[in-house]
């Protein structure tokens, strides 16, 4: 690629442009950073924008041990973990069922199975809202509701239109040869999906991976309606901590909560670069 | 090959899939819709008392103003996302220094929550310590920047949140787009003498048509469901102010029990995404069988 060597008065408009553009992204962040770290007499005085003059960590250990959602003060940390418990095991099924479902409608092309993949892929659509009562009524009548099995099937149910459309368009571009040859050599079903598919899906397992555990760590309704009081996720515990609270309203131990609770999906995010955009072109742009 | 007990082991492994569609999405589809003919409250009823709930929806004063929030906020936020991912990805495809790092940091609001970008824009702007004050103190005494609680205000701040956060997958979609576009039409282009800012105008927006379709359908689809942002940042308020269809259905479904309301208002979504969305599908799959023609 050729750069121009001299800058032009469009150049110039150019990056002003993007680096106006790109403060306003990175205002959030820095504001967000800056207020964790400073301590409340300072936040008082209503320079949003100022760096602390004195650097105090305490606001995060308070956000995560110590912060309050009514009466309770045990901070941010149990939602982390409930966070963990749910987003470990709904990734690996919810992208185990959308591999099965992927490699049988590509390979095996059952004559139904196309005309419930449409549909299933218009359920991707669906607003929560409509299916979620009677999903609760279901899930009570077989003591699902409010468990973690409960909020993993859930989270499986819901990724699995997304997670079939990305297997199913990935396996359409393995050449059918090859699964032929396979079949010859006396390879069934599930040998052929477990030796044969499986091991050459990894690409496209990191970009699951990636969506999922972004999605699901990020997801606030689902876990909100269905995983119980035992079980909150931390985007519910973060929202309890922040607009519940009786009394003072702690400005920086709610920044580093916020940072906490966010953490993990930016971590994803800015290790997985090209991965990550990968899956949103891979979810979103082909169907 | 074709005898048919080869092909058990398919429909064994596809049954979660044909059990997902069945139960869980058609069958509660179908329960939610029957329910919105019902007069049920707290249980489900099985009596049919027939357009009385729909009836009750449009004269119901909170869900009117939830549709116009989202009618608002569906104009502005989509239309915010579109001119600012498309600018965004053009100008960042002209060989711009620090390409890799721009991109990451317009797309970084994405990998975030919902309930974090509300939570962290309801502290920025804050009246008495955010924004507003800041600028108050440094000499701007009368700035005003309250939107949050203003009520006729707090729904273009809602705006403000989920377009910082959306705007980097629209600059991601365009951005693909724009380098499936081949070089040499913009050599053509200036052969002819055509000047730069027309040859993306006339020639490579209506070349991105399919992309701004489906990052529109992506971000309609974001409207009808937006709920958390709102839950974060406001709480639908001041008063109901910032009330949005999402979050009245879970209100009525969940808090005031009133079941028969609630499916008849999640059928008028639901009604909404088809509209939507089956026009797209039409059109991409006759897109698609034109192509492989």
């Amino acid at each position: 690629m050729k750069r121009p060597a001299r800058l032009s008065p469009a150049r110039i408009g150019l990056y002003a442009f993007l680096l106006g553009a790109a403060a306003f992204f990175l205002l959030p962040l820095y504001v967000m950073l800056i207020t964790s770290v400073k301590p409340m007499e300072e936040i008082r005085l209503g320079h949003l924008f100022a760096l602390p003059r004195s650097v105090t960590l305490e606001p995060w250990a308070t956000a995560w041990q110590a912060a309050c959602t009514g009466l309770q003060c045990d901070g941010i940390r149990g939602g982390f973990w409930n966070s963990v418990a749910i987003v470990l095991p709904s990734t690996v099924l919810s992208i185990l069922m959308g591999a099965i479902n992927g490699y049988a409608l590509s390979f095996w092309k059952p004559r139904i199975g196309q005309w419930f993949f449409t549909v299933l892929l218009l359920g991707a659509f669906v607003p929560y809202q409509v299916l979620m009562f009677p999903l609760v009524r279901a899930f009570a009548t077989v003591s699902l509701y409010g468990t973690l099995p409960g909020i993993v099937l859930i989270h499986t149910i819901f990724g699995m239109p997304v997670m079939t459309l990305l297997f199913r368009n990935y396996y359409a571009s393995v050449p059918g040869e090859l699964f032929k040859a396979a079949r010859i050599d006396g390879g069934g079903f599930w040998r052929i999906f477990f030796q044969l598919m499986l091991p050459m899906s990894v690409p496209i397992i990191v970009v699951a991976v990636i969506m999922q555990v972004t999605n699901i760590w990020n997801d606030f309704i689902l876990g909100l309606v269905f995983a119980g009081r035992e079980h909150l996720p931390m985007t519910v515990q973060l929202n309890n901590i922040i607009n519940t609270t009786t009394g003072e309203r702690l400005y920086n131990v709610n920044m580093a909560a916020t940072l906490l609770t966010s953490l993990v999906p930016l971590v994803i995010y800015l290790v997985s670069g090209r991965w990550f955009v990968r899956g949103i072109a891979a979810g979103a742009v082909k169907g | 090959m074709k005898s048919k007990w080869h092909r058990w082991p398919v429909h064994l492994a596809l049954a979660p899939m044909f059990a997902t569609v069945l139960l869980a999405y058609l069958g509660t589809v179908g329960w939610s819709v029957r329910m919105s003919f019902s007069s049920s409250r707290t249980l489900p009823i099985g009596d049919f008392v027939g357009l009385t709930q729909y009836v009750k929806l449009f004269n119901n004063e909170r869900w009117i103003l939830s549709l116009q929030n989202a009618a608002i906020f569906g104009v502005l936020f989509i239309g915010a996302c579109l001119v600012i991912g498309f600018l965004l990805a053009v100008f960042i495809d002209q060989q711009v220094r620090g390409e890799g790092l721009l991109r990451t940091v317009f797309l970084y609001p994405y990998a975030m929550s919902f309930v974090a970008t509300g939570l962290v824009w309801q502290w920025m702007l804050n009246p008495e310590l955010g924004i507003q004050a800041t600028l108050r103190g440094l000499g701007f005494e009368h700035f005003r920047f309250d939107w949050i609680v203003d009520q006729d205000m707090v729904i273009y701040a809602i705006v403000i949140a989920a377009v910082w956060q959306a705007s980097g997958l629209v600059m991601a979609l365009m951005l693909a787009g724009l380098r499936g576009i081949d070089d040499s039409l913009w050599k053509a282009a200036r052969v002819d003498g055509i000047p730069r800012w027309r040859y993306y105008a006339s020639i490579v927006l209506p070349m991105l048509g399919p992309s701004f379709a489906t990052a529109f359908v992506l971000l309609a689809v974001g409207v009808i469901k937006v709920y958390d942002v709102v839950v974060a940042m406001t709480q639908g308020g001041p008063g109901t102010a910032s009330e949005v269809p999402a979050k009245f259905i879970m209100d009525y479904l969940f808090g005031r029990a009133n079941l028969g309301l609630a499916s008849a208002a999640s059928t008028v979504l639901l009604l909404t995404v088809l509209s939507l969305l089956v026009p797209w599908m039409f059109a991409r799959q006759r897109a698609a069988a034109r192509a492989s023609r």
